[in-house]
């Protein structure tokens, strides 16, 4: 079954390159909000689904494409492991290779690893209808060009992945979050501080005057830190899934939702509406509108980027490129998609 | 090329060169190229053309371009502690020696990260980042002369990968220069960056995709407590049981170095450890962090030992005692030099589980071929560094190592590892590259370079194997008393 997929996936993206008709590639559509156009007749990538292998010893799972997310999690969970880099669903039918596709890391990246950092190994099936595996299914690989981790983020424009090695981590035996009341940039400077001392860090987020610090660890180290940090302890453990899947009464309000991905000391972004906090200050959520040249042109001097997360209308959602990285990038496109069939149009123009 | 066809070039190529301002030093005599005719893979050398040393990135942007359009092959280096021959000069072509530029713009204790021109060595920037508490985590062996472009270039690991990651996941941004001339910046100072991930690309592209002018680095919190384990066990099924129960028991040390017995009986013959005899695996292990997991991390590792059945386990009561445990592992080689002069090590990735079997063939390959292979493991990660002994004034021995070491790295590919973990492909396992991958992986490859390098002058010939010279190979080989840099620690 698993073979007749690939292969007649490959087909049929044969034939679609001999067409040049585009294709628009799908998971469980939990992330048709994200990116710019989509045209094409639908390619659904969700019956190609099931946890290759599982070799919790080795840290390493192999897991195809259309597996739902909340599956492979199930499964990771069994053996007391987990993805480190805590994807956002955003909906019940999210898939690995949407997740993927998206490159989405949820609150514990900053402390833990984003998910390209733990990619090991992908499959794709190019624009050419090639069936190629790229990585593999050991921690460490330096053998060819790191095509693996290209595919995280690329939403589908550069192959269809078709599976995915990750590198999986213990789940951490205990959780904890304090709450401190605190102003925007003493927070993201706190967190910061604390960032570069051996502190049990996994997640923080900042919203109106209020800093949440969750910690991950043995209880021992738990309660060690708690006595350094000071702070107040909540029961926060639905706060930060809500802040996961942006359930969160913040993420409710209308119109277009900003991401500004920042570096986590940098100051504060003036925006017309209050601002979501996370990652020790390098990742702010702000709902539109904005002007769009002015918030870029601010994100960009401080060495950040903005992008329009939901509710855009499929214009300008991406950060532009500087030229030289925009050249890479088009060649990028034509090499592993000469027909430009794949998701054409879907992040950037090509 | 004829003789005066390519003094022609030479001279054309010196006139653009010294056109270029400030002028960077540029190296043309044989004898002053001389030092700079191999890496640290000592078996092949080439002089190249010229040699060029930029201080300035805009001197690299002028190098490349000159290259460019006179259609010379360029070869980027840093310190030439590599072991796969990836900086080894283009006999036609330009080296570009990165040396000089050894600036450490900034250090940001407050965002954790450094910013650092390519020829910083590693070690000087945990060096720099000590006073603030901080640490940057890969350190290969060579960690005291490599130097930063050269590890971003190879992805460089070390013995901390299994808790800490390789290059790619401890750098934030890469400037490199491009095979048009062009200034890219990967990544930048936030935590992502917008577009496809070059980041990735660049780092481990072996000098193929760009010239790297500039690094930042993460910086991480040092650890408040540092706890080493040694354990000796009767087998290696016993001690790769253990590194999987360890990690089955929510650990993940900052390093899990296995030992096997010809590292054993070096160790009691040289440094008399006091091993008890029928010792056939050696596990060292560390954990690190803040005082409490730390403390909670040894104390469970101490359980699965003894589990595993370990018949000595020692834990480090000082830092004098940690470095003598660490000698297990690191002076073992050195030991076994004295008999054997000449070594090759290699560096191929399997999955844990299948370390003993893998274990066993090599040991049955070594009867074979009647040489010696002492193993040492970063058993956390599955890289495995088997170490073939040899002696080169023995005719054909050489060769017969470099045989032997081929069909260990296919009996990685085969159990389904990889041909290198963390020393690069080079020119070394170019042939290995075909066993590892097909055509449609190797063309994707090429086309990944043609992005970058249109006209294909970045370090052509290296990393990635045409299908035509898939027959080519070597072998990183230390041969005694001829090695142009024997300080080199080499894994």
């Amino acid at each position: 079954m698993a073979d007749a997929f690939i292969a007649s996936l490959c087909e049929r993206i044969k034939d679609h390159a001999a067409r040049k008709a585009p294709l628009r590639i799908r998971g469980g559509g939990t992330k048709d909000f994200y990116g710019a156009a989509r045209e094409g007749e639908t390619l659904d990538v969700s019956p190609y689904s099931g946890i290759v292998a599982y070799e919790p010893k080795e840290l390493v799972v192999t897991v195809r494409a259309g597996t739902p997310l909340s599956e492979l999690e199930a499964e990771l969970a069994s053996q007391r492991q987990m993805l480190a880099f805590e994807p956002p669903h955003f909906g019940a039918g999210a898939t690995i290779g949407g997740t993927v596709a998206c490159a989405f890391s949820g609150p514990r990246r900053p402390y833990a690893g984003s998910l390209r950092d733990f990619v090991l190994g992908t499959r794709i099936v190019n624009g050419k209808g090639e069936d190629l595996s790229f990585g593999g299914r050991v921690i460490k690989n330096v053998a060819g060009y790191d095509v693996s981790r290209l595919m995280a983020g690329a939403l589908g424009t550069l192959g269809v992945i078709t599976e995915i090695s990750f590198k999986v981590l213990p789940r951490p035996a205990f959780e904890a979050t304090l709450v401190f009341d605190l102003e925007e940039e003493s927070a993201t400077r706190q967190v910061n501080l604390w960032a570069g001392q051996p502190l049990p860090l996994s997640a923080t987020a900042w919203q109106d005057g209020q800093l949440r610090v969750r910690l991950s660890g043995a209880p021992t180290a738990i309660a060690a830190a708690k006595a350094k940090m000071g702070g107040q302890e909540i029961d926060a453990a639905d706060y930060w899934n809500a802040l996961r899947e942006q359930r969160l009464p913040f993420f409710a309000q209308p119109g277009v939702l900003w991401r500004l991905s920042l570096p986590q000391t940098a100051p504060r972004v003036e925006t017309p509406k209050a601002q979501l906090v996370e990652w020790g200050g390098g990742l702010r959520w702000t709902p539109g509108p904005v002007n769009t040249l002015d918030l870029r042109s601010s994100v960009e001097r401080l060495g950040g980027h903005a992008t329009i997360f939901r509710g855009g209308d499929g214009a300008d959602v991406f950060h532009p490129l500087r030229p030289a990285l925009a050249k890479i990038h088009k060649r990028l496109k034509v090499a592993f998609d000469p027909a430009g069939i794949l998701n054409p149009g879907r992040m950037y123009e090509f | 090329m004829g003789v005066v066809a390519e003094a022609s070039l030479r001279s054309r190529v010196l006139e653009r060169l010294r056109a270029i301002r400030p002028p960077p030093v540029i190296i043309a005599d044989e004898e002053g190229l001389r030092p700079f005719e191999t890496d640290a893979f000592i078996q092949h050398r080439a002089t190249p053309m010229l040699a060029v040393l930029p201080e300035s990135e805009d001197q690299v942007r002028a190098v490349v371009i000159a290259c460019r359009d006179l259609g010379l092959p360029v070869v980027s280096r840093g310190a030439g502690t590599g072991i796969s021959g990836g900086a080894i000069p283009h006999p036609e072509g330009v080296l570009l020696v990165v040396s000089k530029m050894k600036r450490v713009i900034s250090i940001d204790a407050l965002a954790r990260t450094a910013k650092v021109e390519p020829g910083v060595r590693n070690l000087q920037v945990s060096e720099l980042a000590a006073p603030h508490g901080l640490f940057y985590a890969p350190d290969p062996s060579s960690q005291s002369i490599c130097s930063i472009g050269g590890n971003v270039a190879e992805n460089a690991g070390g013995v901390h990968c299994l808790k800490y990651g390789l290059t790619t996941h401890n750098i934030l941004a890469v400037r490199a220069i491009d095979g048009d001339g062009d200034a890219i910046e990967a990544g930048g100072p936030a935590l992502d960056a917008a577009g496809f991930d070059v980041l990735a690309l660049l780092t481990g592209s072996e000098g193929n995709l760009g010239v790297i002018t500039q690094v930042t680095v993460k910086l991480l919190a040092l650890p408040e407590r540092v706890e080493t384990v040694l354990a000796v066990f009767p087998t290696v099924r016993d001690a790769a049981e253990a590194v999987s129960e360890i990690i089955g028991a929510g650990i993940i040390p900052a390093a899990l170095e296995m030992m096997d017995r010809i590292v054993i009986e070096a160790c009691e013959k040289f440094l008399a450890m006091g091993f008890p005899a029928g010792a056939e695996a050696l596990l060292l292990a560390e954990v690190d962090g803040g005082n409490e997991e730390t403390l909670a991390e040894l104390a469970a590792v101490r359980e699965v030992l003894a589990r595993c059945g370990a018949t000595q386990v020692r834990v480090a009561a000082d830092d004098v005692e940690r470095e003598r445990l660490w000698k297990s592992r690191k002076g073992a080689f050195p030991a076994l030099a004295t008999m054997l002069p000449d070594y090759y090590a290699m560096d191929g990735t399997i999955p844990r589980r299948c370390l003993p079997d893998v274990l066993d063939r090599v040991y049955a390959l070594a009867a074979e071929y009647g040489m010696v292979i002492a193993n040492v493991f970063h058993a956390g990660d599955g890289n495995i560094h088997p170490c073939i002994f040899y002696d080169s004034n023995k005719p054909g021995e050489l060769e017969r190592a470099e045989e032997l070491g081929g069909r260990i790295l296919e009996i990685c590919v085969e159990v389904g590892g990889t041909i290198t973990g963390e020393h690069g492909v080079g020119i070394e396992k170019l042939r290995q590259m075909c066993v590892q991958f097909r055509p449609g992986e190797l063309g994707a490859f090429h086309d990944v370079k043609r992005a970058f390098d249109p006209d294909g002058i970045l370090n052509p010939g290296k990393a990635v194997p045409t299908l035509k010279r898939c027959s080519e190979w070597g072998g990183t080989h230390v041969r005694g008393g001829k090695i142009p840099r024997p300080e080199i620690p080499r894994f």
